[in-house]
């Protein structure tokens, strides 16, 4: 079957859109400075860039093959559904084995691990180079 | 919408049941009556099967209310994918992040985790964190210039809406 | 068009997956490279699936789907060990 012109444009926009998207959040995990600035990027840029180029490729499958493709869409919402929760594991993970943040970041991480064994809560946004 | 008396044991989530079978459907990639079927069984099976596993049913009051809050949601996270991409971009040494407490007001079990889900989503912040008492969520920032703006907008955009439609 | 565009977008995926690497190599504590390791199977997946539409099959889906679903399970169980020292509690 073939596919009309505008239907086309769309998909390829969708696809170079999501790939632009999860190149920048590769990159943003590649150059930013401390943990946590890198946790960033993975989470949001690269899901959305991943999950726009599923709905291009469903699109592409539905019109290209004749027949609707809907198993893209399990695999974006399980994307989009996953990535918070690992984000938020990593995150848990990076302050209980103390990885440093920079050091102008304003605020402390509280330390989960120190109240839950009752040892006194101590500042733990010392620079980089203390681990 | 109880059938007969003992519908709590015999099918204990009708609206869990429908979504697994829908899950199938979309699994399978078909809609003949063969697959239908087995959707339907594993649709009943799986709840029954492992209902003392969930002894919490969660309760939702709308679920209208929460498509409509799903909606809004992605609307947010196209628009601040395009936030977050420009602060990539930027030279790192310009950026201002910070960790945020931000006080919960939610008390349920699942409305914190959407909640949770919903801030790693958006906005350069990820949650990285909730204290033990389930008082508090850490939040992590991106780039922050005004810290108590962020957690009102977190409040009022996120937190009320799944306060009423969740607890 | 969408065969015009996807050698680029394959191409821009591909720089991600290096930078990705660089990322799991370069560390430096073991939590970045999980990190990495993670984004790296996100990418994979939308390789797979602009690999499916290259070769016009629909028949690599399943194995996308298969490997979002370990890569999650496989984060979630390296930053449990992290955590607790233990997989299984």
């Amino acid at each position: 079957m073939e596919m009309p012109l505008w239907l086309d444009a769309i998909v390829a926009a969708l696809i170079l859109a999501g790939a632009l998207v999860a190149t920048i959040g590769s990159l943003g995990l590649a150059r930013m400075p401390d943990f946590y600035m890198r946790l960033h990027g993975p989470t949001k840029a690269s899901t959305l860039g991943v999950g726009a180029t599923l709905v291009g490729s469903m699109l592409w499958f539905s019109t290209a093959q004749g027949s609707v493709s809907v198993q893209e869409i399990l695999i974006t919402v399980f994307l989009f559904a996953t990535a918070p929760v690992s984000a938020h594991m990593m995150g848990r993970a990076a302050l209980h084995r103390r990885v440093g943040c920079q050091e102008k970041t304003n605020g402390q991480p509280w330390d989960e691990m120190d109240r839950l064994s009752g040892r006194a809560a101590q500042s733990s946004s010392s620079g980089e180079s203390q681990r | 919408m109880k059938l007969f008396p003992q519908q709590q044991y015999w099918w204990p989530r009708p609206r869990f049941s429908i979504f697994l079978l829908v899950l199938w459907l979309l699994l399978v990639n078909s809609i003949s009556p063969g697959q239908i079927l087995i959707g339907a069984v594993l649709g009943w099976l799986i709840p029954f099967s492992t209902q003392q596993f969930w002894p919490e049913r969660p309760h939702l009051h709308n679920a209208g209310r929460l498509l409509l809050y799903l909606l809004r949601l992605l609307k947010d996270i196209l628009e601040s994918n395009l936030t977050v991409a420009r602060l990539i971009l930027r030279n790192p040494d310009s950026l201002q992040p910070a960790f945020i407490r931000f006080p919960l007001t939610l008390t349920d079990e699942f409305a914190i985790t959407v909640l949770a889900s919903s801030i790693s989503l958006t906005p350069g912040t990820v949650s990285a964190g909730l204290s033990p008492d389930r008082s508090m969520l850490l939040v992590h920032v991106l780039h922050v210039t005004d810290e108590q703006e962020l957690i009102e907008h977190i409040r009022n955009r996120y937190e009320q809406p799944l306060k009423e439609i969740l607890e | 068009m969408t065969e015009a565009i996807l050698p680029v977008a394959l191409a821009l995926f591909s720089v991600s997956l290096l930078l990705n690497l660089y990322r799991v190599l370069r560390g430096p504590d073991i939590i970045d490279r999980i990190l990495g390791l993670d984004t790296l199977n996100v990418n994979a997946i939308a390789v797979i699936v602009l690999g499916g539409i290259y070769m016009n099959s629909s028949l690599i889906f399943e194995a996308a789907l298969l490997i979002a679903l370990m890569g999650f399970v496989g984060t979630v169980a390296m930053t449990k060990y992290l955590v607790r020292g233990d997989v299984i509690e």
